[in-house]
């Protein structure tokens, strides 16, 4: 539970009087000007988690970039307050984990419990905030929150330094191959600004991160109750002249689209309009698709161009690209991240599963594979477990072959281990009854992602990140 | 003017957007398309839950865009409180003939009827769905069921995966989730459960329009502002119909308003606005300080948790 005065005259505000007003008592606010139809241009999508846990200010943090982005509306401010009233919280003040705890539970027990999935935007970009619980199942909430954003914000407290759970969170954003990192050293106000202090905090983490193997790390001083360095710059750490968390998170490339690697579609289903022609169609042209047969998914990488030479996986068979439709329009090229169909010049076998690529650059298949597990059911892998291995499109028997070893997860260093038990991380070696199109994970972070799911009651027992392909 | 009378898109334009230039609409478009795909692949008998509002709407245009130039594999349903906006109805009714789709409708006044359900003291019918909604899906063997629910509507739904398991009273159990990694998702269940499925699980209530301004989107006219008869009641402007009259001391007055959502005519209150064309509503939305359910759904208002109790219990 955290309070955050800073913020408390605006909830008082606006759960007393008309919520109309509001806006006029913002200050400091991200570059959305006032009373202007703001959001009106294009933007682009950047998705980050935050780490952390409750006493590291983490909700304040949150509660703080939403509230600035003006996420956080007036009548969502009231009913916190209201409950925040109703906890017991002395007058004006307000309980800044309620904006984020959405479930009873969690309420009731002042406890994050699930991964909350937040939005705001700012001018230039719009934000999906995957705000991750730092204390139960840490692991699986992590590995959730991050496996697909662009940058992890982790929050650390000034007077603590690096502690435990800051080295486990940054070793599972390293496996995953998050593409930025931001440390927030939050709480500055409490060690009074001082410069020593926060270098000797940026020092650690810098070091932590070189040691784990992070991409790209971007350390922040910050005061999240105040604000210090979240929106505008500091007046109170002149010492401190980078970017701030607000302009971080807006200029730190979104994941490259990868749009230079090898053309990849993972087929998830053959269009064929037997059941008639959709009413988007003009009937002119309804005519000339009877015997449409588009091959449709959301291309993992490259890019593609009516015309280009493809190959098949599996089979391996050559063709050529003859159409191409992006969200359900016809286009003469598509690109990385669209949702496509393309119709090819022979008959192919290209049913769910299989893999449409750039000819010449088709991979190869692959039976066994050493992987990283990210162990996310309590009941614990062991050697000969029998487990569906989920990779694109394709679902396909798989078996445990051996457990090889568990991270120990403050070096990150692999240790003997005869099984993974719950929310830890570890290599084993796995045999899929059918090729698979793998690749390093390093190299590719769809290519290289698994999902293991149980047989029986189709539980996701673990994550896998894949090492090396056999 | 209505916005029902607006064509659609042209659906076939050549330029498609350059490398590197895509928008967040048009990545939270691709998503939308491949969650919609990944569900029609693997779940044998799809269903998408329509009532007309701008969200299904939203999902039933972004299904069509899916498999064109076919048409969509699979029908839709219409869980009817029998509290309706006629011109909802209406909507509903066209938009199912345009598009070729099969619709079935699970009525609440059914129930009633014949005793299942019984009227509650307040007249509000929203929780009395649940149970139509469960036997429509038992009865249609659905298993999967496609909503246009978002996460920033409400913190419960915040929380809620893109695929998330129902066990067969529909009971959504917020502390057993799934982990959801990457773009797998895994909708794998023993029998006699099933999957919800919330492709625009991570659009906006901005998102939502802007996307309905850029692909001219047709929706139900009460969406945009036109007058009418309405009274005043727990801060939000009711329109007088058969499901709401005022009550005593509650003046009638003819206000320009319009609808943010549009659920039952008896828990659905409008705001005053001028915003007659869908660009002005964006304008409108870009610039509100309230959420779309805390201005007006009375049935978000009843407790902090009102939304996640009503999922617990198989309610979308």
């Amino acid at each position: 539970m955290s309070t955050d005065p800073s913020l408390t005259r605006e909830t008082e505000s606006a759960s007393r009087d008309s919520v109309s007003d509001r806006r006029s008592r913002d200050a400091g606010s991200f570059s959305r000007s006032e009373g202007a139809p703001a959001l009106l241009g294009d933007t682009t999508l950047f998705r980050f988690a935050t780490a952390g846990s409750v006493d590291d200010g983490k909700s304040t943090l949150v509660g703080r970039l939403l509230h600035d982005a003006k996420a956080i509306l007036a009548d969502q401010l009231e009913q916190v307050a209201r409950t925040s009233a109703d906890r017991g919280f002395a007058h004006g003040e307000f309980d800044f984990a309620l904006l984020t705890d959405g479930l009873r539970a969690e309420r009731e027990q002042g406890i994050t419990i699930d991964v909350a999935y937040r939005y705001f935007a700012t001018d230039a970009r719009s934000f999906i905030l995957a705000d991750c619980p730092g204390h139960v199942q840490y692991t699986r909430n992590m590995v959730t929150g991050s496996a697909t954003a662009d940058a992890v914000v982790v929050l650390i407290d000034a007077r603590k330094g690096v502690v435990e759970q800051t080295r486990r969170h940054l070793a599972v954003v390293s496996l995953l191959r998050v593409p930025h990192v931001i440390v927030a050293v939050n709480k500055i106000d409490l060690t009074g600004f001082d410069e020593a202090r926060y270098r000797a905090v940026e020092e650690q983490a810098l070091a932590v991160a070189a040691e784990l193997g992070l991409i790209d790390t971007h350390v922040i001083p910050v005061s999240a109750l105040e604000g210090d360095n979240i929106v505008d710059p500091s007046a109170r750490t002149p010492w401190y002249d980078g970017p701030t968390l607000r302009e971080l998170l807006e200029t730190l490339p979104a994941r490259q689209a990868e749009e230079d690697a090898a053309f990849r579609l993972p087929v998830q289903t053959v269009i064929r309009p037997q059941g008639g022609i959709s009413a988007l169609v003009d009937d002119a042209e309804a005519d000339d698709l009877r015997d449409y047969r588009g091959f449709a998914g959301r291309v993992a990488s490259g890019s593609v161009r009516v015309g280009d030479r493809v190959q098949v996986f599996p089979g391996g068979h050559e063709t050529t690209v003859t159409g191409i439709r992006v969200a359900g329009r016809v286009a003469e090229a598509a690109h990385t991240a669209q949702s496509i169909a393309v119709t090819l010049a022979d008959e192919v076998d290209a049913a769910r599963g299989a893999l449409i690529a750039t000819a010449g650059t088709v991979p190869s298949g692959h039976q066994e594979a050493e992987v990283e597990i990210f162990q996310l059911d309590v009941r614990p892998i062991a050697p000969g477990a029998r487990v569906l291995a989920k990779h694109g499109t394709a679902t396909v028997q798989a078996i445990v072959a051996e457990v090889l070893s568990r991270r120990d997860l403050d070096t990150l260093a692999l240790e003997d281990a005869a099984e993974l038990a719950v929310n830890e991380i570890g290599r084993v070696r796995i045999r899929f009854a059918s090729p698979l199109p793998l690749e390093p994970y390093a190299d590719d972070r769809e290519g290289g992602a698994l999902l293991l799911i149980h047989p029986v009651d189709g539980a996701t027992l673990a994550a896998a990140t894949v090492v090396a392909a056999a | 003017m209505s916005i029902i009378d607006t064509l659609p898109a042209p659906a076939e334009t050549l330029a498609g957007p350059d490398a590197g230039s895509l928008t967040g609409l048009d990545l939270l478009e691709a998503e939308a398309i491949h969650i919609i795909r990944e569900v029609v692949a693997e779940f044998e008998r799809p269903v998408l839950l329509f009532s007309g509002g701008k969200d299904s709407v939203l999902v039933l245009h972004l299904a069509a865009r899916a498999f064109a130039p076919g048409r969509i594999p699979f029908p839709v349903l219409h869980v009817d409180t029998g509290h309706n906006f006629d011109e909802v109805i209406r909507f509903r009714d066209e938009t199912v003939e345009r598009l070729g789709l099969k619709l079935e409708v699970a009525r609440v006044q059914d129930y009633i009827d014949d005793g299942r359900l019984a009227e509650r003291p307040d007249g509000t019918r929203n929780v009395l769905q649940t149970q139509p909604l469960l036997d429509a899906i038992a009865a249609g063997k659905h298993d999967a069921v496609f909503g246009g629910a978002r996460r920033d509507e409400d913190k419960a739904r915040a929380k809620e995966r893109i695929i998330s398991l129902r066990d067969e009273f529909g009971q959504w159990d917020p502390r057993n989730q799934r982990p959801e990694l990457w773009s797998l998702y895994n909708g794998r269940h023993t029998p006699g459960k099933h999957v919800r499925a919330f492709p625009i699980s991570n659009w906006t209530e901005l998102d939502v329009w802007r996307y309905i301004a850029r692909e001219r989107i047709p929706l139900p006219p009460l969406y945009l502002a036109h007058e009418r008869e309405v009274f005043r009641r727990d801060g939000m402007w009711w329109a007088v119909n058969e499901h709401a009259q005022p009550r005593e001391g509650e003046q009638v007055e003819r206000r320009t308003v319009r609808y943010r959502t549009v659920g039952d005519a008896s828990c659905t209150g409008a705001v005053e606005s001028d915003a007659g064309t869908v660009d002005a509503v964006v304008a409108e939305v870009a610039r509100s300080t309230l959420t779309e359910r805390g201005a007006t759904r009375a049935d978000d208002r009843i407790s902090e948790a009102a939304m996640e109790d009503r999922k617990k219990n198989g309610y979308f």
